[in-house]
């Protein structure tokens, strides 16, 4: 180790650089890289490995969600973000002023939707000011690289956010460990991998930067950092609905902060800064408008902000006021009549409606159960299910049990930072309980507070480590106190096995953490990287086999239909039908309109001759299903039918989920109902399927989906005939006939 | 109960007075200010129950600018009071450089969403 350690008995005196004892050139020879030849001090050196390090997982991060794009190519995933890419493409071509005012007539056919009020902009905003900036600079990208590298940038971000976020709360050394973290963490890779270009890519960094800079507010009580936090919770609004999730832990941490006594006058600049000033420029959102005032769900914020005001008036008048008896009568006037006003106040605006409840999006994270019985469309998507634990150990692996850890070195060492961490890691971990798709949420939350854990302990055990080293040098080094010197003497009986114990525990640490990093890969590679609209396979020979049937879908559609044609499909596949097939859809993934969807459901789940009736009223022109009975696929349209018939039988009582089914079960072989058998549904997915032989030693009409032999293999259409189906048969589109002629 | 009750607010009010005659004049400038801020919003508010309160965005940002820049003058009061240990190194010079600042930006905002 090079460089003098300082004076052990306080004095803090500058040394002077370590004059060389051999000349230069053997040196320059022999260690041309070691630090010894550079003669750094022991400041500069940490300076250099802590940026080095940061380096290195700002890389890592990028790569590290590039698997499908080295593995197919460089498209956009899933869904919803085919509508984010079709949106920042209008941006990028029309410009700003007719993306804030756009109004959208290919979706929700015949009534539109009015994009420029109902998107959160941030991603969009964020994504073209990226591509203007390259080509500023010459760089001829396509706008669909910039989208599909954004979530990875935006990744790449978070880690050094991370970095300072635990700089802030605990030290440099905590700070680093939660960027490598960060950097891997299979709950953040998850939704901001390459190509998932969704609202969960740059919200994650906005989080985390509207809470370190909150954070730091509170820390220094300057209020240029709570103006810094207030657009940290602007750029948050902007890209995710999200935001609710700050706008209540903020006031509950400020509530916490005065209940438990650490008020200061810093909490009050910080807070107070970053509500008015971030609730009017959220305010600036269309989509967001006027519910900071008129929302349940951002009651608490100002119930909070008029809490302090009272708080801080009555610390104020107790301070100017010297005699305390007068204050009590004064204080207790004061605290009735206010808690009194504020709580008619509440009641008057819950009761009249004017403050509206809290919606079911949001309601459902406090009562579980809510959305299964009163809004069949939230409980049906995938991603709102309660968590398994599986889910968390696939998703955190050690982190796990780091973080009880974690929050045990916070209590021992409670600051305000600490606190707001801590509290920020059990709500986060109570809602990722909740639901399925909050895991990434509180993914950073866990990522710094493991990581106080593990450098708490790496640094105590190295401290053991080089005390025993050191222990018989600063003995005799030692001027002053000798009770020092004897305890360390006596220390030295068992320092052999505290020794042993510590590099024991040490190579223990290093096996876990790489342990970690081997789950993380292996998880990112084979979980978190597939396109979903590209579907891949073994062949019988072990080679890999591509199934591209839905973009083969859509361009057929885009070349083989009239511009104006309007086409009917489970909502799900909305967003990619307008952006890839470029043809107007009747409900897409937005799903703003329930009764629309139940009309769809209802056509669906109809016989033909009733079908044909609502899709005429609709103007339909065709019809797409998806249909995995011949690859196997699991995800197509006959195993979400029942969803299709609960949400439609939510609004049409015509429609009863038990006509489908036979003694509760759910079937499409020879025994299941006749309803069941004769359901528009059924005769799309199944028409021609009945003479196909789709597995060797299997009778014709064998759905390897479902593993049965289907009911009903002679299907006649009356009203539809069929377009197009595509080469595994996955996507099957039909064209609906016109009305006969009358003679 | 009564009486001892109207005693109490006043002496309470008599104790008030004299302490507050007590602080600096820079102080006693910004209180002025605040009360000035407080005032104005009210009178919105009373404009809005008598007229109604369309259009809801321009009675807000009204009402907003007053409430944001009395409570942005009650942080710089903190900042610059003497008496507080915890701002004993912010030198008020940039106390109100942030103060400045963050008005700037509040009107802003609210010029854009006056409507």
């Amino acid at each position: 180790m090079v460089g003098k350690s300082e004076p052990i008995n306080g004095t803090a005196k500058s040394q002077p650089p370590p004059s060389p004892l051999s000349p230069k050139s053997p040196d320059l020879l022999s260690g041309y890289f070691s630090f010894k030849s550079l003669k750094l001090k022991t400041k500069q050196q940490e300076l250099l490995i802590r940026v080095s390090i940061l380096c290195l997982v700002y890389i890592l991060a990028f790569v590290t969600r590039l698997f499908s794009v080295l593995r197919y190519e460089s498209m956009i995933h899933e869904f919803d973000p085919y509508f984010n890419y079709r949106t920042t493409l209008f941006l990028t071509e029309k410009g700003f002023y007719e993306f804030w005012n756009w109004f959208d007539s290919e979706s929700w056919y015949p009534l539109g939707r009015i994009i420029g009020g109902t998107l959160y902009p941030g991603l969009m905003v964020t994504a073209a000011l990226l591509y203007w900036g390259l080509r500023f600079l010459r760089f001829a990208v396509h706008i669909r690289e910039v989208c599909v590298l954004t979530a990875p940038f935006f990744a790449s971000n978070t880690t050094i956010l991370a970095y300072f976020f635990g700089k802030e709360i605990w030290d440099t050394g905590a700070g680093l460990v939660a960027a490598a973290l960060i950097a891997i963490c299979p709950g953040y890779i998850s939704r901001s991998v390459a190509g998932s270009y969704d609202n969960e890519g740059v919200a994650i960094f906005a989080l985390l930067l509207t809470f370190y800079l909150f954070v730091k507010a509170v820390n220094t009580g300057s209020l240029s950092w709570g103006l810094a936090s207030a657009f940290g919770y602007f750029y948050m609004v902007s890209a995710w609905g999200g935001y609710v999730f700050i706008i209540n832990l903020v006031p509950l941490y400020v509530l916490v902060l005065l209940i438990t006594g650490r008020y200061s006058m810093r909490l009050y600049v910080a807070y107070n800064c970053m509500y008015i000033l971030g609730m009017l420029l959220a305010m600036q959102i269309r989509f967001v408008g006027f519910q900071h005032v008129q929302s349940g769900e951002h009651m608490a914020a100002m119930g909070v902000f008029f809490l302090m005001q009272v708080f801080y008036l009555l610390d104020w008048l107790k301070h100017l006021l010297s005699d305390t008896k007068l204050f009590q009568a004064f204080l207790r006037m004061t605290v009735t009549s206010a808690v009194g006003v504020g709580a008619v106040a509440l009641g008057v605006g819950t009761a009249s409606g004017y403050i509206s409840p809290w919606t079911g999006r949001f309601y459902s994270l406090l009562d579980p159960t809510y959305a299964k019985d009163h809004i069949p469309i939230i409980a049906s998507v995938s991603e709102h299910q309660p968590t398994a634990w599986s889910s968390f150990m696939f998703d955190f692996q050690i982190l796990l049990f780091l973080f009880p850890a974690g929050l045990y070195f916070c209590f021992k060492r409670l600051s305000d930072a600490t606190i707001f961490i801590v509290m920020y890691g059990l709500t986060s971990m109570y809602f990722a309980g909740v639901m399925v798709r909050l895991i990434l949420v509180a993914t950073p939350a866990v990522c710094l507070i493991s990581a106080i854990a593990v450098s708490a302990t790496i640094k105590n055990l190295t401290l053991l480590l080089r005390a025993k080293t050191k222990a018989p040098q600063s003995a005799s080094g030692k001027g002053g106190s000798s009770g020092k010197a004897a305890s360390k003497g006596s220390l030295d009986q068992s320092q052999p096995f505290q020794k042993n114990g510590a590099i024991a525990l040490l190579f223990g640490a290093f096996y876990l953490l790489s342990k970690y990093v081997t789950h993380c890969t292996w998880v990112t590679s084979e979980a978190y990287s597939s396109p979903s609209i590209v579907l891949a396979a073994r062949g019988a020979h072990g080679n890999r086999v591509i199934f591209d049937d839905y973009r083969e879908a859509y361009f057929w559609l885009r070349q083989n239909t009239p511009p104006d044609a309007k086409v009917m499909s489970w909502w799900d596949y909305g967003y990619q039908i307008t952006a890839m097939g470029n043809r107007t859809v009747i409900v897409d993934n937005n799903t703003w309109n329930n009764t629309h969807i139940a009309t769809v459901g209802r056509a669906m789940s109809s016989y033909e001759d009733e079908a044909y009736e609502i899709m005429r009223s609709l103007d339909v022109d065709y019809v797409l299903v998806v249909f995995g009975g011949v690859t196997g696929y699991s995800s197509d349209d006959i195993n979400k039918f029942l969803w299709m018939v609960r949400i439609g039988g939510g609004v049409f009582p015509v429609i009863k989920e038990p006509d489908y089914l036979v003694n509760g079960e759910y079937r499409v072989d020879k025994g299941a109902a006749p309803k069941m058998l004769n359901c528009l549904m059924y005769k799309l997915s199944y028409y021609r399927f009945g003479e196909l032989t789709t597995e060797y030693g299997r009778p014709p009409g064998y759905d390897r989906a479902r593993g049965v032999e289907i009911g009903n293999k002679d299907i006649k259409l009356e009203y539809l005939e069929e377009a197009f189906t595509t080469s595994n048969w996955i996507v099957r589109i039909y064209k609906v006939k016109p009305p006969n002629n009358r003679w | 109960m009564a009486r001892s009750s109207g005693d109490n607010a006043q002496a309470l009010f008599h104790s008030l007075r004299s302490a507050y005659a007590a602080t600096p004049k820079n102080l006693k400038i910004i209180d002025l200010y605040v009360a000035f801020a407080v005032f104005t919003a009210l009178i919105q508010v009373v404009y809005m129950a008598l007229v109604g309160s369309f259009p809801f965005n321009s009675f807000l940002s009204g009402v907003l600018s007053c409430i944001g820049t009395a409570v942005l003058a009650v942080c710089l009061r903190i900042q610059v009071n003497k008496e507080n240990k915890e701002f004993k190194d912010l030198p008020p010079e940039r106390a109100f450089a942030d103060f400045v600042l963050c008005n700037l930006v509040l009107h802003l905002v609210i010029m854009n969403f006056l409507g």
